[in-house]
């Protein structure tokens, strides 16, 4: 039996009728065509269905649609449109910290909630965050350089705006 | 994996959970964080035809201090155990516990109830539960229930909640003055589950360590009170010589399983070793 559920997607409050057994990644992908939360393992190991929920990041294979009821839900669809990550897409670019992109919306996801929380991580605290994310394709060294220019660049503009 | 299908119910008060629970005949199951609830149903580990939504039901939230205790909601999320300051100065071995739970991700979903009502033996806030002889407020429609952290840990993913009963919140003794702390485990790569894991407590009297609650897990079904050890520390200052003989007194406290890969000796072995550095930790900080 369907259950009917209202919850904010990337700003805009959407009602759907949804299976209860339907992930929130399925229902993003599926029901709403938002593709770039991607789905590898779907148990939680790989990261690359990690969304913002209520502001934090979680993974969308493991939270059931139904559980979204009245929580705020923003994708890398979301991201892109607000350009909030823009900064940290382009040194991702810049820095080669990506190769097939399949784990990279979910680095995005991990990387701007890292940044978010704490503007100034440490190597280690970014390798720390980053630790529920695989990427089979570039090593993380480039992705932790392209995480830590972005800290220091978000750091010196808004020493300049001071 | 995709999950069967199954019914998905709200539960607003706790009256109403038990009714819904009993009303499927058993074949229920309640659901917090959902973290190993929805891997374990994609897994098809279990299929239950009810799945009960427990998140918003007002007795589970929150951590306030209640007399000589510190009550911890049960859907406390593993992220709020990590940065509470509360549970930081009166309960610390959860929050030096919680960096080592998962990633941070699944911490902002899963819940401390949740994690110690699945009882993974490799989990790591069952073990500080029992370090801190915590209590567990558990309810049921025959009403409340504590239980002693020791009595909780049954077997293998089995507690002493009974069917339909719901876990509450975890009621901390609030501690002396002075009391060391130390948690630390040794797993494959940051956020796995641990190979083997230490959780303990000291109070020193007159420099002597008048008690001690030590306990390991990850080395048998359930998380283990290290009592051999823990008596082997008591009556002496915490020294290097108090230290060599509460890991020389593992050996009655463990029995490891004997894992192909990871025989029962080395498992002992890490034990040995972690404990050694875990005591040596506390006594450096004395
Ligand atoms: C990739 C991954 C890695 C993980 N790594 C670790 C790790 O390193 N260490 C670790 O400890 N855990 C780890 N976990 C497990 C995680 O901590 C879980 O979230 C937690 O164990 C279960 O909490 P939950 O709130 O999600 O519970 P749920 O999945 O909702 O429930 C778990 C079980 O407890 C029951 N239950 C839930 N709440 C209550 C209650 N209040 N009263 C009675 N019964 C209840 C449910 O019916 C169910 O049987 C990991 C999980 C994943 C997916
Ligand atoms: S698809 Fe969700 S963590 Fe892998
Ligand atoms: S770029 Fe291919 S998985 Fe990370």
């Amino acid at each position: 039996m369907k259950v009917m559920l209202s919850t904010t997607v990337n700003g805009e409050q959407v009602q759907e009728a949804v299976l209860p057994r339907t992930s929130l990644a399925d229902f993003l992908r599926e029901d709403l065509g938002l593709t770039g939360t991607h789905l590898g393992c779907e148990m939680g190991a790989c990261g690359a269905c990690l969304v913002l929920m209520d502001g934090v990041p979680v993974h969308a294979c493991l939270v059931l649609a139904v559980q979204a009821e009245g929580s705020t839900i923003e994708t890398i669809e979301g991201l892109n449109e607000t350009g909030a990550a823009a900064d940290l897409q382009a040194r991702f670019h810049d820095r080669n910290a990506l190769q097939c992109g399949f784990c990279t919306n979910g680095m995005l996801m991990s990387a701007q909630a890292l940044l978010e929380a704490n503007p100034a991580p440490t190597r280690d605290e970014i390798r720390d965050a980053l630790s529920g994310n695989y990427c089979r394709c570039t090593g993380y060294e480039a992705i932790v350089d392209a995480i830590d220019t972005t800290a220091r660049d978000r750091a010196a503009r808004t020493e300049a705006a001071k | 994996m995709k999950l069967p299908s199954f019914e998905f119910l709200r539960a607003r008060s706790l009256a109403e959970a038990w009714a819904l629970h009993s009303d499927a005949g058993g074949d229920a199951v309640y659901l917090s964080g959902g973290h190993s609830v929805v891997p374990s149903m994609a897994l098809r580990l279990q299929a239950p035809s009810r799945l009960i939504d427990i998140s918003q039901i007002a007795e589970l939230h929150g951590v306030e201090l209640q007399g000589d205790a510190l009550r911890i909601g049960a859907m406390t999320r593993h992220a709020e155990v990590l940065a509470n300051p509360l549970i930081a100065r009166h309960a610390p071995l959860l929050s030096r516990a919680a960096p080592h739970v998962a990633h941070p991700a699944i911490r902002n979903r899963g819940t401390i109830g949740g994690n110690l009502a699945l009882a993974d033996p490799a989990s790591e806030f069952p073990a500080a539960v029992l370090a801190m002889r915590a209590e567990l407020e558990v309810m049921g429609p025959e009403g409340q229930r504590m239980i002693a952290a020791d009595d909780f840990f049954l077997d293998l993913y089995e507690t002493a909640l009974i069917p339909g009963e719901v876990l509450t919140a975890i009621h901390v003794p609030l501690p002396p003055e002075g009391r060391m702390f130390g948690f630390d485990e040794i797993a494959r790569r940051r956020g796995d589950y641990a190979m083997v894991g230490v959780a303990a407590q000291a109070d020193l009297s007159d420099g002597v360590v008048s008690d001690a609650s030590v306990t390991l897990f990850s080395v048998g079904v359930t998380p283990m009170r290290a009592t051999a050890a823990q008596d082997a520390l008591k009556g002496a200052p915490l020294s290097t010589d108090s230290i060599a003989r509460a890991q020389a007194a593992l050996a009655t406290d463990l029995d490891p399983p004997d894992d192909p890969g990871f025989p029962a000796e080395r498992r002992l072995q890490l034990a040995r070793v972690l404990l050694g550095r875990v005591l040596t930790r506390m006594e450096a900080v004395q």
